[in-house]
């Protein structure tokens, strides 16, 4: 996918969580995750609601701080320094639930924002790699509209486009379908195959499972904050080895 | 046996066509607003008893009987109407104060700059770089026209600046001072470090919790006390001070309510397309939170406006001190009602010119929403 960079040739792990914990105040949320992902490589985290499975992804880019553990993004570890934060948020692009598009600024606005305040990208230059993106995620012709003109669907893919305009090395999405209504959501998982296809490495909380067979190299189930298993699609799905993660299966695939 | 399934829909084919038309008729609506049973016909009945009683009489005092224009106060005192011949007689100390007589012209275009720019700036096509431009020497103008000591003009005392310039003057300086300054103490009051965020909302609370004739006071006399030997501030600049940060700690509540609303999600996307602090607020939160308190940010900017009548209260001469002053001359006394009124449409329709530009930018604001 043009516009898209990764950096296959590195080596090793690009984000790992040893053995994070996190607390709201007194409810443990997360217990002792231990995750690993390969550049390139892609994650589907399931689990029932309330599994701690957005809170370990928004740990990763730290819009929720751990309080116990290491995680290490692109061998920067992430620990209260601004300048870290920063450095990990520069490598990490997000995609969220409710697509948090920026509602008084046009789709371009929303795109080149980024880009040229953080990185200094000039405005010309942002607004090309803009339409590329635009392109690529299928809405070219919408970049003069303002987010409430457009369709959910069409709405999460701008979202899509706006996370891959800092070039991120790590996506992030955060239940990217859940508030689609059904006829939107294949028009977003197919941006998402395509960017998998492209060689993105990416982290998904997601419940379509039909997504997660078709994309991922790993499936984790979550509950009460815990990594329950962890297993390529194929096991996962057709012989799971947890009694919870039979139970959750049988109930989201009917 | 199954009980009998009885819902049912007829599927049909129909073409879209126009809604049906309204069928309002005049005497149905005068029916359904005044005399929709016994208890609304009697209030309807009472209130044209009212204006019929009313109306006639006030036309009859404010125009048919009224003198409009004469230098003699007796010519008013032999009419039965209204003595608007006080207006023309000492408009120049209502509109200008204490300003030196043969100065007033200064003043005149001090209000004709403030006033025309403010016009001009509600029109959104013209809003760009050259606006700010515009406003930057307008106010170095306003300044050099009534301070003086420039370009041969003769210099002009603070304490002798009066009248409708210095209302407008203090009224802008109020708001334009007072919006960034709330700002900042909303923001401050959020902020995560607990001294500045004690600071602020101190200082709010402090602010909130005086009237603001005590904080004139506070302003005009007991500052001076607390400054070492020599050092004095100018009377019109504490009162300017004290008048932008009373106005502040209440837009600064305003705004807070506006940053409540916008969720948090919002922070959260800037925050991951790489913005810093300031970048996200000025960016991306603080424009949605302008539109979202504009209705109630210009309830206090209207409020500001009339709250400049106060200066008054500390020898500062607005137009409302200035209008009471004027009509002190014992030949022109008995009419002060209809100065003050003169005074009163004055403040009302500046009032109502601002209410309805803001009611216009809600409307252009909602597009795209």
């Amino acid at each position: 996918m043009p516009g898209v960079e990764t950096s296959a040739s590195a080596q090793g792990p690009i984000v790992e969580l040893r053995g994070v914990n996190k607390w709201f105040d007194d409810f443990h949320v997360l217990r002792d995750i231990n995750l690993t992902v390969g550049r390139g490589e892609k994650v589907v985290i399931c689990g029932p609601s309330g599994s701690g499975k957005s809170t370990v992804i928004r740990c990763i880019n730290r819009l929720e701080e751990h309080q116990e553990g290491d995680i290490v993004v692109d061998n920067v570890e992430l620990t209260g320094d601004i300048r870290r934060i920063d450095a990990v948020r520069r490598k990490v692009g997000m995609v969220f639930q409710s697509f948090n598009l920026f509602p008084h600024l046009s789709v371009m606005d929303n795109l080149t924002l980024g880009p040229t305040l953080a990185q200094g990208v000039p405005q010309q230059e942002a607004e090309q790699r803009a339409e590329e993106l635009l392109r690529r995620v299928r809405i070219p012709d919408q970049a003069r509209k303002f987010p409430g003109q457009l369709s959910g669907g069409q709405q999460q893919r701008v979202a899509i486009a706006r996370a891959l305009m800092l070039r991120p090395q790590v996506m992030l999405f955060d239940e990217p379908t859940s508030a689609l209504d059904p006829e939107m959501i294949h028009e977003v998982l197919d941006v998402m195959t395509e960017l998998a296809e492209a060689g993105m490495t990416m982290i998904c909380v997601t419940h379509e499972m039909g997504f997660a067979r078709k994309v991922a190299d790993l499936v984790v189930f979550m509950d009460a904050g815990e990594v329950v298993e962890a297993a390529p699609p194929q096991q996962f799905f057709e012989n799971p080895a947890s009694e919870r993660t039979r139970l959750f299966l049988s109930q989201i695939l009917h | 046996m199954a009980p009998v399934c009885i819902s049912s829909a007829k599927p049909t084919h129909a073409p879209a066509r126009p809604p049906p038309r309204r069928t309002d008729s005049w005497s149905r609506w005068l029916r359904h607003n005044f005399f929709q049973n016994a208890g609304s016909a009697l209030m309807t009945a009472l209130a044209l008893w009212a204006l019929f009683v009313t109306i006639p009489r006030l036309v009859r005092w404010a125009f048919v009987n009224a003198v409009w224009y004469t230098q003699n106060a007796a010519d008013c005192h032999a009419a039965a109407g209204a003595c608007w011949a006080i207006v023309p007689e000492k408009y120049r100390v209502m509109l200008f104060g204490t300003f030196p007589y043969e100065e007033h012209w200064r003043g005149v275009l001090v209000i004709v700059i403030v006033l025309g720019l403010s016009a001009i700036s509600t029109i959104r096509r013209l809003w760009s770089y050259w606006l700010c431009v515009a406003w930057l020497v307008a106010t170095a103008a306003v300044f050099a026209l009534l301070l003086g000591g420039v370009f041969g003009l003769r210099p002009i005392g603070t304490h002798e600046w009066g009248g409708l310039p210095l209302t407008l003057v203090m009224f802008v300086g109020t708001v334009v001072g007072g919006i960034p300054a709330g700002i900042l103490l909303a923001l401050g009051r959020r902020s995560k470090m607990p001294a500045i965020s004690a600071l602020c909302v101190g200082f709010i609370e402090i602010v909130r919790g005086l009237p603001l004739v005590t904080v004139l006071f506070m302003a005009s006399l007991m500052f001076p006390l607390f400054m070492p030997e020599g050092v004095t501030i100018d009377k019109f600049l504490r009162a300017q001070i004290a008048m932008t940060l009373f106005f502040a700690a209440y837009a600064a509540e305003v705004i807070r309510g506006g940053l409540q609303a916008i969720p948090r999600g919002q922070y959260e996307a800037a925050d991951t397309v790489g913005l810093n602090y300031w970048q996200k607020m000025t960016r991306i939160i603080l424009p949605q939170v302008m539109r979202i308190v504009l209705p109630s940010m210009m309830n206090e900017i209207i409020r500001a406006f009339k709250n400049t009548t106060f200066v008054g209260i500390i020898g500062l001469f607005d137009v409302l001190r200035a209008t009471s002053t004027a009509i002190q001359d014992p030949v022109w006394v008995r009419y002060s009602i209809e100065a003050y009124l003169f005074i009163f449409i004055l403040y009302f329709v500046l009032c109502f010119a601002m209410s309805k530009y803001s009611e216009r930018v809600e409307r252009d604001l909602a597009v795209g929403r």
